[in-house]
């Protein structure tokens, strides 16, 4: 109750509902009342969200169908395993290359080269060597996600004050708790900044990998919408899409501040 | 000077008389450091036969306008860079000479200008950090001596558990120099400490730093660009060149200890500022002039 309170009383919250609201009117009024053919196909927003809240949808999906949270998790299944490899292998990959010159050297001249590759470009040839869709589809979005944190990791690493390094040789540290006490806390920051940027790419590349080679899948219901001309459908797909994504970034700013709690400005109590 | 009696006894006197207030920090020798950036190329002579001999205890503030080495010769001392020729012992045995690069130890430990201060790490585990890092201490033995020391530099076990970030800068300097005095250095090395701090902290952290220094008795070597601060604070205040790096004066600061701020009108601080001034001055002008000269 309280909770609710305050959110009435913020300022900001009034604002994004305002946004919103806004939104919803320029996109109504664009479809029902702008005589232009485009808009004239483009679904209003009423539409779209009966269709969603529909218990019997006209085509096929709604929060009541089955199927449509096979899709969710589908996707969900596929962004989530593709951003935790690029997670494991990229953190480490980014921390290993701002610890050792020479391993740097000898990589990102590699990722360089590799990287300007559009992702989609990776599709046709990922699906023949990995024997069909789903492998294809969570490797084309491992790679995006890859590239982002291990660049992001690395520059983490790179941006840490040279002080911090002088300090803790001063006071004794190994090698190793160099890496422990000085590289990996002081790369956070960037690498969580990393792991949003690739958890956004994952999702960007998910899409499009289901639009090509997937049998279900949120991407997949776009698709099949289109081909069937439904389109309503096509926007509550994108429609979930944003909210999917909009989550799991949620998600890892969350863990972000629970790990980095130091970040958190706190007023100083004066000397 | 309105001093109470009974202090006006340099602290040096002290130690030969092995009263309490006997150093246990290191004796520094520097002789004869050179150091030359770019040997093959565009040879920099940052540091030209500098030597500099520094007693056991001894708080020695090297003074003079940027780029006149004293950074470089902390460096050298701390070890993050090498000399070119010339050796440094400490109490007496080589420590580092040309074929002997130093690497950085606890028995040296500097604080940084723009503070190094781990801001993942809490106040307390910062200070510990040096002690549990050696495997000198077990976690409790650091953690009561940690909480002690913070107790004693005026009631910063009150924010041990608070991130650095939460601190004022003031704050923060104190618990780093805190943190470097829980490795009991040979010397205590300080780069330009209090530089982007107003007057007033300045003169608040000037007494911390005193009080620091009696309680702890270690060497300091303290570098500054601020004349006044040199002989306010320390036994001996060490006048730098510029380009090469050397030094040009050495002032023996006999203010007796406790210092307190009303020492700033005395005639005998006066008399060294003037003396000091007409050093750095000459020095800075010529800094000045060749910056106008490379200008053109």
């Amino acid at each position: 109750m309280e909770t609710v309170l305050r959110l009435m009383q913020n300022r900001r919250f009034w604002s994004m509902c305002a946004g919103f609201l806004g939104f919803f009117a320029v996109w109504y009024g664009s479809v029902k009342w702008v005589p232009l053919a485009p808009f004239g196909r483009l679904p209003d927003p009423v539409k779209v969200i009966s269709e969603w809240l529909n218990p019997n949808p006209v085509f096929g999906i709604s929060i009541f169908v089955k199927t449509y949270y096979y899709h969710i998790l589908y996707s969900t299944y596929r962004a989530t395993t593709a951003f935790f490899l690029a997670l494991a292998l990229g953190v480490p990959l980014g921390i290993l290359m701002g610890w050792s010159r020479k391993f740097s050297d000898f990589a990102s001249a590699l990722l360089a080269l590799l990287r300007p590759v559009p992702p989609l470009a990776w599709v046709p040839l990922a699906i023949l060597i990995l024997r069909g869709g789903e492998a294809a589809v969570i490797f084309v979005c491992f790679l995006v996600a890859f590239f982002a944190t291990v660049l992001n990791t690395h520059a983490g690493v790179k941006s840490i004050d040279p002080d911090y390094f002088r300090a803790a040789a001063c006071l004794g540290a190994s090698r190793k708790d160099v890496l422990f006490d000085v590289i990996i806390p002081g790369a956070l920051p960037n690498i969580f900044t990393g792991l949003q940027i690739a958890m956004g790419a994952a999702w960007f590349a998910l899409a499009a990998g289901e639009m090509i080679a997937a049998q279900y899948g949120l991407g997949f219901l776009i698709m099949e919408a289109y081909n069937l001309v439904q389109t309503p459908t096509i926007v509550i797909g994108m429609a979930t899409l944003g909210i999917l994504g909009y989550i799991s970034s949620a998600i890892i700013r969350l863990v972000g501040n629970r790990l980095m709690r130091w970040r958190e400005e706190v007023i100083g109590v004066k000397s | 000077m309105a001093l109470p009696a009974g202090e006006q006894v340099a602290p040096r006197e002290c130690d030969r008389n092995g009263t309490a207030m006997a150093a246990v920090g290191g004796g520094v020798s520097i002789r004869k450091v050179s150091k030359v950036y770019d040997p093959e190329g565009a040879r920099v002579v940052a540091l030209y036969e500098c030597s500099v001999e520094i007693a056991p205890g001894e708080f020695v503030a090297l003074v003079g306008p940027s780029g006149c080495g004293k950074s470089t010769l902390l460096n050298i001392l701390a070890g993050f860079d090498t000399l070119t020729s010339g050796e440094i012992y400490l109490n007496g045995k080589l420590l580092a000479s040309v074929n002997r690069p130093l690497q950085p130890g606890p028995d040296r430990v500097v604080v940084f200008q723009h503070g190094a201060l781990f801001p993942w790490k809490t106040v307390l585990e910062n200070v510990m950090y040096g002690p549990l890092r050696q495997k000198a201490m077990t976690a409790e033995e650091a953690e009561k001596k940690a909480i002690d020391l913070l107790q004693r530099c005026g009631g910063l076990d009150r924010v041990a558990t608070s991130y650095p970030t939460e601190l004022s800068s003031g704050m923060q300097r104190r618990v780093e120099i805190i943190r470097a005095l829980m490795n009991e250095p040979q010397v205590l090395l300080l780069d330009e400490p209090f530089r982007a701090m107003d007057t007033v902290s300045k003169t608040t952290m000037h007494q911390h730093l005193l009080e620091m220094y009696r309680m702890s008795r270690r060497t300091i070597v303290f570098i500054t660009h601020d004349l006044e601060e040199a002989i306010y604070l320390a036994d001996t205040a060490i006048v730098m060149t510029t380009r090469p790096g050397t030094v040009k004066k050495t002032l023996a600061v006999n203010l007796p200890r406790p210092r307190i701020p009303e020492m700033m009108s005395s005639r005998e601080y006066l008399d060294l500022k003037r003396q000091a001034a007409e050093g750095v001055h000459e020095e800075a002008r010529k800094a000045f002039e060749r910056g106008e000269r490379e200008q053109a």
